[in-house]
């Protein structure tokens, strides 16, 4: 066998997951997580908080509870049915930077913490950026013909 | 003539076939807790084996191991000529500071996956030589510190791949010996290593790092046609022909490259990372992998079928996925390696 059929191969014999199953887990996930945090900020603002501090603290809540679980290793039995739809919240994000805390403490407060807390939220934090400044870039063009 | 003991392209068949005087496996709590559990003498509930980190953990496993399978054979530290040994972690620190204090002449290998395999090989070639009266070879796994280096951190909740394997936590360690420092009576009740049959890297242009089976798949393949070839001899001449941690798509791709040299291995075949784990009950995908996966397998269930008389010869395949986080990174294929040894009841 040659190395493209083998390859070929060895695409058919590879299990693979249900794509349609986990989309709907996800979307079934994510959204429960998302009215979570609906119910947090609806509570947040009926005890008189203005809407940007209600904002703040229900993401503050949902880090919190992300954080704690992933302190008690159960993150991962989570994810395990939910994927996407934990990951892709501020739940996932919270998740990333703890577990890369917990896991390089050993390796001490500078290189191990420091240095390695951002090994998996880093490219997203680059990216999400980049994106947002070529969306409002893009925004900005479309803007300014406009006014003209 | 220069290579008496060469039989074939690939394969050695000793002189004096070295003994294998003793073993020990050492495996922590999930192992214990898989269908092999029963076989396991040794094992540890703190998978930190009370420990700072996770590599000095699996260092601690190496050389738990090895002061096992000392005792067994009431042998200390300095009865041993050398330490053939590794593990999976960068620069071998596992292997490195878990023996550190046996000061035993020390050769570091790495084999990936294939260690044990490797190791077995090169000190059975140093006994039959006359290099040595008595060496040691161990290796080691450990679930954290292997997803540590290659994957996610431990509490990431990421999703695992279904052609995914499970990294045994665990080390194997053997005391290998030439036949003339053994009494007769002794020897007679000993398991020999009889040849080995060295792998080459095998590259078949398979970059998918959660698919290890299919990386590794083509080398075993190798070892296997080789060695039959070079022996002369058929599948039925073995009472087990047992890869490393194939897994069980990796199982299928071998069957169909062996098929299509004729050789069908299926009746005959056991692969160490099917039998180590139950994929259903715990969540292991495609099997156990790592070099404690083969190491632990042999030092505990083959060694005790041996032993018993049920499997009179085996051929021992461990197999290697050679890859680092930077060549996956850079994009490299992940090519593959396994070392084959053949063990008999005498």
């Amino acid at each position: 066998m040659n190395q493209k059929d083998y390859q070929t191969y060895v695409e058919q014999v590879t299990p693979k997951v249900n794509g349609w199953v986990s989309f709907f887990k996800a979307y079934i996930s994510g959204g429960i997580i998302c009215v979570i945090g609906q119910c947090l900020y609806t509570w947040f603002k009926s005890q008189g908080m203005l809407h940007t501090l209600a904002n703040s603290y229900t993401i503050l809540v949902l880090i919190l509870v992300s954080v704690l679980l992933t302190g008690f290793n159960l993150v991962g039995p989570l994810t395990k049915t939910f994927g996407a739809g934990y990951l892709v919240p501020i739940t996932g994000f919270a998740n990333s930077l703890a577990s890369c805390a917990i896991e390089f403490k050993r390796e001490g407060q500078v290189f191990g913490v420091g240095s390695q807390i951002f090994t998996i939220a880093g490219p997203v934090i680059l990216y999400g950026i980049l994106t947002s400044w070529l969306f409002g870039f893009i925004y900005w063009i479309l803007l300014t013909v406009v006014w003209w | 003539m220069m290579a008496g003991k060469r039989q074939g392209k690939y394969t050695v068949v000793f002189e004096n076939p070295p003994l294998i005087r003793s073993y020990a496996a050492v495996v922590g709590q999930k192992e214990a807790e898989g269908p092999l559990g029963s076989y396991f003498e040794n094992v540890c509930e703190d998978p930190m084996m009370g420990r700072k980190s996770w590599e000095e953990a699996e260092g601690e496993l190496q050389y738990a191991a090895v002061l096992k399978a000392l005792d067994k054979a009431f042998l200390r530290p300095e009865d041993i000529e050398y330490l053939f040994a590794g593990d999976l972690l960068g620069q071998s620190i596992a292997t490195s500071f878990g023996v550190m204090e046996l000061q035993i002449p020390h050769f570091g290998l790495y084999g990936a996956c294939s260690t044990m395999g490797e190791s077995l090989s090169l000190g059975a070639m140093s006994l039959d030589g006359g290099f040595a009266r008595r060496v040691i070879c161990v290796t080691s796994s450990h679930y954290a510190s292997a997803e540590k280096q290659f994957r996610f951190p431990l509490d990431y909740g990421n999703q695992r791949s279904l052609a995914a394997s499970w990294t045994v936590t665990g080390s194997g360690a053997l005391v290998l010996e030439h036949p003339s420092e053994c009494s007769e009576k002794a020897a007679e009740k000993c398991i020999r290593i009889i040849g080995i049959t060295t792998g080459k890297i095998m590259v078949y242009g398979i970059k998918d790092s959660q698919n290890m089976g299919a990386c590794m798949a083509p080398a075993a393949a190798f070892v296997i046609g080789g060695h039959l070839r070079d022996m002369g001899r058929k599948p039925e001449d073995y009472d087990r022909i047992i890869t490393g941690d194939l897994g069980t798509v990796g199982q299928k791709i071998l069957f169909e490259l062996l098929q299509e040299d004729d050789i069908d291995i299926r009746a005959r075949h056991m692969d160490c990372g099917i039998e180590i784990f139950d994929g259903e009950s715990q969540d292991t995908h495609a099997g156990g992998s790592g070099c404690g996966c083969s190491a632990v397998t042999l030092c505990s269930y083959i060694m005790n079928q041996m032993e018993s008389g049920k499997w009179k010869r085996v051929l021992f395949v461990p197999t290697g996925a050679l890859l680092s986080k930077i060549s996956f990174n850079e994009g490299m294929t992940i090519p593959g390696i396994a070392h084959g040894v053949v063990l008999e009841n005498s």
